[in-house]
């Protein structure tokens, strides 16, 4: 750990308390969606679109409908039509219209894994035999899949009808359904003072969350015409606004309980089964389980957008960034949202440069929709910016920690976006990163014939979220108190945030009860995504508990009879200031205490904290003859404010890098030229694994952020930027050759190797 | 006089320059007063009564969530961007 | 659980966890779909439904398998352990400690599978090296941790064994 200024001692942060939901998921106790069980549930199942981009002419269900053990048969025609009318949330963009369509296709499909309809029956078999008896009739049209077929001006249009926005002006017939800009200052006149110019691209496939558990939903409505939900999500009030939109009805009809959720990435945010199983369960009138196998959750669910990024960048004799340009074009999959505005924000972050200009273009292709996937669009653009970084370093000489302390964003620095940065960490991770053992190793250059090693650095950035939380205390008789708050917990939150309480009250982390509960039970809560859990419903829980000692201060003094300012709870014991005979602790006066529950709550809608920046450095040994790259030696920096629980902040830090790793060498969708995945499983689609890695270091910056009383700032999303330029730039230290493809898989390598 | 900086695709209004020099207590009055001075503007920024879908504006450093009614101060910076989150 | 008419189910006999069963199941069930549906224990988890996620690992006579790849008739006879007997009850296993201590898990999915597994190995190779262990659950995938924490919990459980 490394920390700044604001030193703190704290009794409770920064300890290593078990998790409090840790002996039910350590025992196989913990119910997850695919676990529940409701009396008289059914099963249901979806067919989904064998083509990449088609027309629906007619669907026939009959055959199906009379299946013996069929219960209920749906298609987009048993849900309302929605217009395009805009979301109004940032977690949950794109229009209502295209929301209703990517859960049922309406008169197109847009992708292979489209579903079409869906099928309630007594077995999963059934179920399964039913879809074999719907007829689909398609017009099958011509795949578009990546940005470069979609920007061709003789390209198929995928969304007709929809009006895109390039530049403020309404368009339509194109499959770029947004063209942006931003610009500061004046790139061309940068460029031109500048003494040395270079620029390149990167090219990406796309990639999935890879979360391990599938996607899945159970509903079942109630007799006053409200249907419950159990679902595995990241918000389970984006899925109850999202459900009831698609469905038409007011959010008070729609309650969501969330389940515990195995892995999501943001890549449950988005809504598809909810609605599914809400209507088969009304048209069979019984409860109606859906999972998705693991063949839809790759074809059918979004996945993180491949693309094209371009980068330039202008610098004086001395190092100095005059001049900055990207070029941007992410695919957004059958509907729009390609992360273009997080890419343009992310591109240039970690840099101050007087003079940018970000073009970005949102491309619409023949794939799933694209979803979030941990500080989406970061990675692709980090990829750019850094490999260019480090070849402008390779070519004139300069050392690449230094080049990018020459340059380093800090606080007050203006952003390509525009708006100035608050407090962050990155000058203190690049520190870090010089002082480190790994930097300071020496690589061992010692190898059998045909193996050589390289280490590669590289920086990165994801900015955080604030939104909305709600937290609930209640003290309970025996002294300890109960929360309940909405964030479902991926990584450890629970604890998070119940340890915040606990500083608060002066109390072991032990002694708050945390409870992540329904829609109905708790205030808006924003999803667990966006780097923003442990920052806003964190704060939550700090206000909530601070209310809390002003309950308990003020039942005391009624208990004792004194006035309330006579009275002072600290760590946990309650004392009148004056008289010393007056004293309880908290155990105590729980249980005895005046007027009813001693209760307190509080709710935020948080801006930002500053954002999380990371550094990461990778030594790899790669073989010459067969491409193979192994990972021998990683360490993950990153700045995360105030380490709550230290060791669930490492564990964001080793799992962001392994799926950075995962992605910078192995992972794709490897398609078909008529648009199907061919390898949507995970004997192809290819993860790390416990071979494939080493031990990842970790070293946790502590800059304060400004937002929080405890400095806290998200950490979730960063780790999954630096990985793929630290691989890259690993592997020209170790060959010479530059990877500007992802996946670097060994037949890439070797082909780069030969074009040598 | 707080700063406000237009995205480039509402740069047109004001000739192409920006950051424009704006008075306004709140970011409701801000944007009156510079419907005033680049008429049209308005619907670019609000629908309904608040700021529009996708729209965000950030004053001094931090993306608002009080939206129309957050004070603005003497020497403010206000960015109107794309709203975004995470994943 | 409702199944087609055609097919009639079969009798089998199994230890589960230690508890003799008599079960009635279909014939081509998976020991997973068994598990979770007819006996009606669910910390055996489904991920991939073909052999490549390990989430589903149990320990059928001492041998760690896939049960989405092992029939529910193949276990008759046999004994079984699934993650639901790894605690006794004086405590949890010395594995189950480690995992909560070292943050070995962070969504829990794969927890199962790989306490499973671990106590497999552990169970016949009380001391095994880094890359023994890693190599052992090349099988279970994780994508939340990045597999440090899982491996150092398994070394910690095996210096206390």
């Amino acid at each position: 750990m490394v920390s700044t200024a604001d030193k703190k001692e704290y009794k409770v942060i920064g300890t290593r308390p078990i998790r409090h939901d840790g002996y039910d998921k350590v025992t196989g106790r913990a119910q997850y969606g695919a676990d529940i069980k409701l009396p008289g549930l059914v099963f249901g199942a979806v067919l989904r679109s064998p083509h990449a981009h088609a027309i629906i002419k007619n669907i026939d269900t009959s055959e199906a409908e009379k299946l013996s053990g069929v219960l209920a048969v749906m298609t987009a025609k048993d849900l309302p039509r929605l217009e395009n009318i805009q979301r109004a949330s940032a977690e949950e963009s794109g229009s209502e219209k295209h929301l209703s369509e990517n859960v049922l296709a309406h008169k197109k499909v847009m992708y292979k894994g489209h579903a079409v309809a869906a099928v309630a029956a007594g077995d999963i078999n059934t179920a399964e035999e039913a879809l074999n008896k719907i007829k689909v009739d398609y017009e099958v049209l011509e795949p578009v899949i990546n940005v470069d077929q979609a920007m061709d001006k003789d390209a198929p249009i995928i969304l007709e009808g929809f009006e895109a926005d390039h530049l403020g002006k309404k368009v339509l017939n194109t499959n770029v359904a947004l063209h942006e800009i931003h610009d500061f200052g004046d790139v061309e006149k940068g460029f031109s003072e500048s003494d040395f110019v270079l620029e390149n691209e990167v090219n990406m496939q796309t990639v999935h969350q890879g979360y391990i558990e599938p996607h899945n939903a159970t509903a079942i409505w109630d007799e006053e015409d409200r249907v419950k939900i159990w679902t595995s999500t990241q918000g389970s009030f984006t899925v109850r606004d999202s459900v009831s939109k698609v469905l038409g009805l007011d959010v008070s009809r729609v309650r969501v309980t969330p389940m515990e959720i195995g892995g999501g990435f943001g890549g449950k945010i988005p809504i598809y089964l909810e609605p599914l199983a809400a209507v088969l369960s009304r048209k069979s009138r019984r409860p109606v389980k859906l999972i998705m196998t693991r063949t839809d959750v790759f074809e059918s669910t979004g996945p993180a957008p491949g693309g094209k990024v371009k980068v330039k960048l202008g610098v004086d004799s001395s190092g100095k960034i005059l001049a900055a340009s990207a070029v941007i074009k992410l695919e957004a999959g059958g509907f729009p949202e390609a992360f273009i505005e997080a890419a343009s924000q992310c591109v240039f972050s970690c840099y101050d440069i007087p003079s940018t200009r970000i073009e970005g273009y949102d491309v619409i292709v023949n794939k799933p929709s694209s979803a979030a996937y941990r500080a989406p669009g970061s990675p692709q653009v980090a990829f750019a910016i850094e490999t260019l970084v480090d070849e402008i370093c390779d070519k004139k000489g300069w050392d690449p920690l230094e080049f990018r302390v020459k340059n380093v964003a800090r606080k007050g620095t203006r952003t390509a976006l525009g708006p100035l940065y608050t407090r962050i960490g990155l000058e203190e991770c690049l520190e870090a990163a010089k002082k480190s053992d790994h930097w300071n190793s020496k690589l061992n250059d010692n190898l059998p014939s045909g193996k050589k090693r390289g280490r590669g650095i590289a920086s990165g950035y994801w900015f955080n979220i604030g939104f909305k939380s709600h937290v609930n205390l209640a003290l309970n008789s025996d002294g300890t108190v109960a929360l309940t708050e909405g964030s479902t917990d991926i990584g450890g939150t629970r604890a998070a945030i119940s340890m915040q309480a606990a500083e608060v009250l002066g109390i072991p982390a032990e002694d708050v009860r945390p409870s992540v509960v329904d829609t109905d039970s708790i205030g808006y809560t924003d999803v667990t995504g966006g780097s923003r859990t442990c920052y806003a419903t964190g704060y939550a829980a700090y206000l909530a508990s601070q209310k809390l000692i002003e309950e308990i201060e003020e039942k005391a003094a009624l208990k004792w009879d004194i006035d309330v300012t006579e009275v002072v709870y600290e760590n946990g014991i309650i004392k009148s200031k004056s008289n010393s005979e007056l004293k309880m602790t908290l155990k105590e006066f729980a249980d005895d205490s005046p007027g009813g529950p001693v209760t307190a709550n509080a709710s935020v809608d948080l801006e930002e904290a500053g954002g999380g920046f990371g550094v990461h450095i990778a030594d790899i040994e790669i073989d010459e003859n067969t491409g193979k790259t192994d990972v021998v030696r990683y360490t993950a920096i990153q700045d995360c404010g105030k380490a709550i629980h230290p060791s669930y902040v490492e564990g964001q830090l080793q799992g962001g890098a392994t799926q950075g790793i995962g992605w910078a060498l192995n992972e794709e969708y490897y398609m078909s030229q008529d648009g199907r995945m061919e390898n949507s499983s995970y004997l192809d689609y290819r993860m790390p694994i416990s071979l494939d890695l080493p031990m990842i270091d970790t070293i946790l910056v502590e800059v304060p952020s400004e937002e929080h009383p405890f400095g806290v700032r998200g950490v979730g999303e960063t780790p999954i930027v630096p990985p793929i330029p630290t691989i890259s730039n690993a592997i020209h230290n170790a060959l010479g050759i530059r990877m500007s493809s992802t996946p670097m898989k060994p037949s890439s390598i070797i082909e780069s190797l030969k074009n040598k | 006089m707080a700063s406000v900086y237009l995205p480039y695709k509402l740069r047109h209004f004001a000739m192409g320059s920006s950051p424009i020099d704006v008075d306004g207590k709140t970011l409701n009055e801000l944007i009156n007063n510079l419907e005033k001075l680049f008429p049209g503007i308005k619907l670019e920024l609000v629908e309904n009564g608040k700021l529009k879908p996708g729209l965000s504006a950030v004053i001094d450093g931090r993306a608002t969530r009080l939206g129309l009614i957050h004070k603005i101060n003497e020497n403010s910076e206000v960015h109107f961007l794309p709203a975004i989150a995470g994943g | 659980m409702a199944t087609s008419k055609k097919v009639k189910k079969i009798q089998i006999t199994t230890t589960i966890n230690g508890q003799e069963m008599e079960l009635l199941i279909p014939p081509y069930i998976s020991l997973l779909e068994t598990l979770r549906e007819i006996v009606g224990i669910t910390g055996t988890k489904e991920g991939c439904n073909d052999g490549n996620c390990g989430a589903c690992t149990v320990n059928i006579d001492g041998r760690i398998v896939d049960s989405c790849l092992v029939l529910g008739a193949e276990v008759d006879g046999k004994n079984i352990e699934t993650i639901e007997g790894m605690a006794t009850p004086e405590g949890l296993h010395p594995l189950q400690q480690a995992f909560l201590e070292e943050a070995a898990l962070q969504c829990g999915i794969c927890t199962p599978g790989f306490l499973v597994a671990s106590k497999n190995l552990l169970d016949n190779e009380p001391n095994p090296s880094e890359g023994r262990i890693r190599h052992w659950l090349s099988g279970n995938l994780c994508r939340c941790t990045g597999y440090d924490k899982i491996v150092k919990a398994v070394q910690k459980a095996s210096d206390k064994s």
